[in-house]
């Protein structure tokens, strides 16, 4: 574990580097104990896939005493050798057509049927690594390497809300219209993301997903 | 408290609602927005007695005109204006007083690129997430998420009480398009050729016109890497340059993602960001190397330069 300096208002804790279900239940809980010891001046704390940003007021924070909270509690967390079980999340989610664009472009790329995709996409259970880009933004994988298609060039100027996508081994869901470079293949009308809930983000880091197909009507 | 509004006559280029940003939601992916020169930002709520973390309007190269519904107090600060109300002009860096019905113009910009107006108790629109600040790609907060339109009644409080008129001499803005920004290397310089840290410290950077409130995209000399690696993506903070492999260096503003995977050979210290908020697309950043303690030091001096301001009424 290393813990670098990003200016003088943030530490970056760094884990292995590595996209692994444990080190990021690691991280994970490690930035859940940073957030509960509430440190004096830190303002926010959020997990990467294995790393910890820990954004504080320099004025207010003691930067010895808060490295030093670091080591105490990523000693609590650094043996952690499973992830909790958890109950999957399901995600409804019309595949191809309107709903999912690049359906059949993946399958091309694949070398396989448009509904082997949706098969090869619905029958993984995906872990959510992190959340980033826009809120509620869920990095989610691995997908089945054959599917594994890499994100477009040149990224689509407007992908819709709900949109469904691939980019490598991750896929996620688009809460907000926003611009995207992801292969979409559905559209799901599962809300991600709403201010106005008690749980704004309907993912959280460390959950696990499932989607399910619905056929269109 | 009985609300009233100002009334937007003409938007500007992008004016939007800014307090000092939501934090607390970066694990949700919720960016923290912000002002890009919060001193100023504070500086303009600190002539009017407002707390630091006010919403005020945020206003870019091209400024608005409000007609102002309601009897208040307001102040601007940062970027140089010609500003008028009723066709008087006002100063910035000053609190003044303005009457229902007033119309506020904004019109030649002189200096800098964003100026701050501050109203008495703030601008009222409702807080999501605890905070009033507009992120734009996310579309939360402000108004509705977006820049203010033509026809807008932007919140504010009716009638309020008198303000001790109050001046200040402000930040010092960059001249002739140019800043000079105080860098902390790391977390990723060691990704990087020996002498990038000395390239980048040695040439003008020149903000691309593909900028905005996310990130200024900087032209300039190539930072080779030392290796093709790919970062995997962490948590980023203000003022990182993020370097893509083959591309422009990005230095990240108040509207960046919580998260990036791009390695970054530094930050820009806090105490100068709000110089490079007050930057626009075609002018130049200089960067110079810096420490922690020195960063710690300027942010300081900051802390104290808000604190620095002249009552009117002892100033004749």
């Amino acid at each position: 574990m290393k813990i670098r300096e990003c200016g003088e208002s943030m530490l970056l804790v760094e884990l292995e580097p590595a996209i692994d279900p444990v080190i990021n239940e690691r991280a994970i809980l490690l930035a859940a104990r940073l957030r509960e010891r509430g440190a004096r001046g830190v303002r926010d704390v959020a997990p990467g896939y294995c790393t910890v940003g820990v954004h504080f007021d320099p004025l207010q924070t003691d930067l010895a005493a808060l490295e030093h909270a670091i080591q105490m509690e990523y000693t609590a967390v650094e043996h952690v050798d499973a992830v909790a079980d958890r109950e999957p999340i399901e995600i409804a989610v019309r595949y191809g057509g309107d709903y999912g664009p690049d359906l059949a472009a993946v399958a091309r790329h694949a070398g396989c049927s448009e509904s082997d995709v949706i098969a090869r996409h619905t029958q993984r259970t995906y872990r959510v690594y992190m959340l980033g880009f826009v809120p509620g933004f869920a990095y989610m994988g691995r997908v089945d390497p054959s599917i594994a298609v890499p994100r477009h060039r040149v990224p689509r100027g407007r992908v819709p809300a709900g949109s469904v996508g691939i980019a490598g081994g991750q896929t996620g869901v688009y809460p907000v219209e926003s611009p995207g470079g992801w292969q979409l293949i559905g559209h799901t009308k599962q809300v991600m993301f709403n201010a106005d809930r008690e749980r704004p983000s309907l993912l959280t880091a460390g959950d696990l997903v499932r989607f399910v197909p619905v056929v269109a009507v | 408290m009985k609300l009233s509004a100002l009334h937007v006559v003409k938007p500007g280029l992008l004016t939007t609602v800014q307090d000092l940003g939501r934090f607390g939601q970066q694990a949700a992916g919720v960016p923290v927005a912000g002002p890009m020169d919060a001193f100023s930002h504070r500086l303009a709520n600190q002539l009017l007695g407002n707390v630091g973390d006010a919403a005020t309007l945020e206003i870019t190269l091209i400024g608005p005109e409000f007609e102002v519904e309601t009897d208040t107090a307001m102040a601007i600060a940062g970027a140089q204006f010609e500003v008028t109300c009723d066709d008087r002009p006002v100063p910035i860096g000053a609190s003044f007083t303005v009457r229902a019905g007033m119309r506020v113009k904004f019109g030649r910009l002189l200096q800098g690129a964003r100026a701050y107006l501050a109203v008495a108790d703030g601008i009222q629109t409702p807080p999501v997430l605890g905070s009033r600040a507009t992120h734009l790609v996310s579309r939360m907060g402000g108004m509705h998420g977006r820049p203010l339109v033509a026809g807008d009644r932007v919140p504010i409080v009716g009638n309020t009480l008198p303000r001790t008129p109050r001046k200040t001499a402000g930040l010092t803005l960059p001249t002739k398009g140019r800043a000079l920004l105080r860098v902390v290397p790391g977390p990723q310089d060691h990704w990087f050729e020996h002498d990038a840290l000395k390239t980048i410290a040695g040439v003008s950077f020149r903000i691309s016109p593909s900028s905005n409130r996310m990130g200024y995209r900087l032209q300039g000399p190539p930072l080779p890497r030392v290796h093709d690696a790919e970062l995997i993506s962490e948590p980023v903070g203000p003022g990182a340059i993020q370097v893509p492999a083959a591309g422009e260096p990005i230095l990240l503003m108040a509207d960046r993602q919580t998260a990036g995977g791009y390695p970054k050979i530094g930050h820009v210290i806090s105490a100068d960001l709000p110089l490079a908020g007050q930057l626009a697309p075609g002018d130049f950043i200089e960067f110079v190397l810096s420490t922690r303690q020195e960063a710690v030091a300027a942010l300081i001096a900051r802390e104290r330069q808000l604190l620095r301001f002249a009552d009117l009424r002892d100033a004749s």
